[in-house]
């Protein structure tokens, strides 16, 4: 690994302080994404700062709004069980579950998760299913922005050089509401999605009031199955409607074709994910199934 | 560029190191602590052959800053015997069941699993290959540690008096 100067702030100011200076800098969580960049030469940086020492970035609980608050070096293994991202943020929770395998979950952050801007990021979808908001410390204070909004392109987000994420906060989905997180891979460890599907479903009375279907790795950025969301809300939910969604979906995915799939692969995946993502948060939203067989 | 001290409880006892900043855990390991144990197999997580416990957890060595774990509990298959030399329920049954072959994964192997028992003191034949599923064997061994692990797992619960 090429040499650099570590720098081990144990507060934010001091974090920013250490990026401040001149030269090439990146950030360091878990180090599972940054390290074999560094080690192949892909990322050369002349300072490496490291968020593990940081208290305050190691948070992980619920406001008295019933938000989530995850902090930037919170790691994905201590997010996948931990007991209060499952009871109201599960698809967060499967998505962090996923990530490369139990050695790396243990390290990796959901934070660096999302930093990263992987199209393919596991824990973005589903907090783009719930409209997480991505809080950021720079040298002019806090901003907050929605984590649509935080993805520019692949690898390349709302960051400026100096900044840094704090945390990520998830509004609480209220009652009602459920979701999921599903991917498909070859393997179950250590593999990235060919595509991957975070789905959030809000249901009163019988009647769809919110729906966020997130898609990931069929695009630069994580993007919202806008039409597929638009047809559920205000409807009641039958197993048509559901498969009428899924279909639509794949109209708002733009797939290129790698090593991992075909883009006409990428599209049918989009699809099924989606029905399934569907199934699973409508279920969990009221306890009920709504099957492909008969009445719900 | 100036080496710093690494200070943390590595095997048991309270360790200073002296490492570059850009080391990584497995260099400060293997090449200042003299513990070469834990391998460097592909040097980016996805083997599992660097594997130790920090602070109880599976980790890939490969990828941690040796900083990084300034202040924590490192363990290594050097350090998973007890202080009389009586090998860990998981050591003993790879000993009995003769499972390794070439031998470069099994120190990692064993502190997945060592780290998995302790989670899941009985875990299902399903939680002990997700449990591994992170360590890599390319000689395929993977049937013997699967009975070699079931069989740590039935010892160290009975051990226990659960």
């Amino acid at each position: 690994m090429q040499r650099f100067e570590l720098a081990l702030p144990s507060t934010v100011s001091d974090c920013l302080s250490a990026l401040s200076g001149s030269g090439d800098v990146n950030m360091v969580a878990g180090g599972t994404d940054l390290l074999p960049q560094m080690k192949n030469g892909l990322v050369k940086p002349a300072r490496v700062v490291d968020l593990s020492g940081i208290p305050d970035l190691k948070v992980l609980e619920t406001d008295a709004d019933g938000a989530l608050h995850i902090g930037a070096a919170v790691s994905a293994h201590t997010v996948e069980l931990s007991d209060v991202v499952r009871a109201g943020f599960l698809g967060v929770a499967e998505g962090a579950g996923v990530i490369g395998s139990y050695q790396v979950r243990n390290l990796a952050t959901v934070g660096g998760n999302v930093c990263n801007a992987a199209p393919s990021a596991d824990v973005s979808p589903p907090l783009v299913a719930m409209d997480a908001l991505i809080v950021i410390a720079g040298p002019n204070g806090r901003r907050t922005v929605p984590i649509a909004d935080f993805f520019l392109g692949v690898r390349r987000t709302a960051l400026q050089p100096g900044e840094m994420m704090v945390e990520i906060v998830v509004p609480a989905p209220g009652t009602g509401s459920g979701g999921t997180y599903l991917r498909h891979t070859p393997r179950r460890e250590l593999d990235i999605a060919v595509v991957g599907v975070g789905t959030q479903l809000t249901i009163q009375d019988g009647r769809c009031t919110r729906a966020r279907v997130a898609l990931g790795a069929v695009a630069p950025v994580i993007v919202r199955a806008t039409e597929a969301e638009a047809k559920l809300e205000g409807a009641e939910i039958t197993p048509a409607l559901l498969d009428e969604a899924a279909a639509l979906a794949v109209k708002s995915a733009t797939p290129i074709s790698d090593q991992r799939g075909s883009a006409e692969y990428r599209l049918h995946l989009v699809r099924v994910l989606t029905r399934r993502t569907l199934q699973t948060a409508f279920e969990r939203a009221t306890g009920r199934s709504a099957s492909r067989n008969g009445a719900h | 560029m100036p080496k710093m001290v690494l200070a943390c409880t590595l095997n048991g006892e309270e360790t200073e190191l002296l490492v570059q900043p850009y080391a990584t855990l497995l260099e400060a390991l293997r090449e200042t602590a003299g513990l070469t144990g834990a391998k460097e197999g592909c040097g980016t997580g996805d083997c599992g052959a660097c594997t130790v416990q920090m602070d109880g957890q599976p980790v890939a060595s490969c990828l941690v800053l040796a900083m990084q774990a300034r202040g924590r509990t490192v363990r290594t298959v050097e350090g998973l015997a007890s202080v009389d030399g009586s090998l860990h329920p998981v050591q003993a049954a790879f000993v009995k069941h003769g499972v390794p072959q070439c031998g470069f994964c099994i120190p990692g192997m064993i502190m997945s699993a060592s780290a998995l028992l302790e989670a899941n003191p009985a875990p299902s034949e399903a939680e002990i290959r997700l449990g591994i599923a992170g360590n890599l064997c390319r000689c395929t061994g993977y049937t013997k540690m699967v009975a070699a692990i079931t069989e740590a797992s039935t010892v160290q619960t009975a051990g226990k008096g659960v």
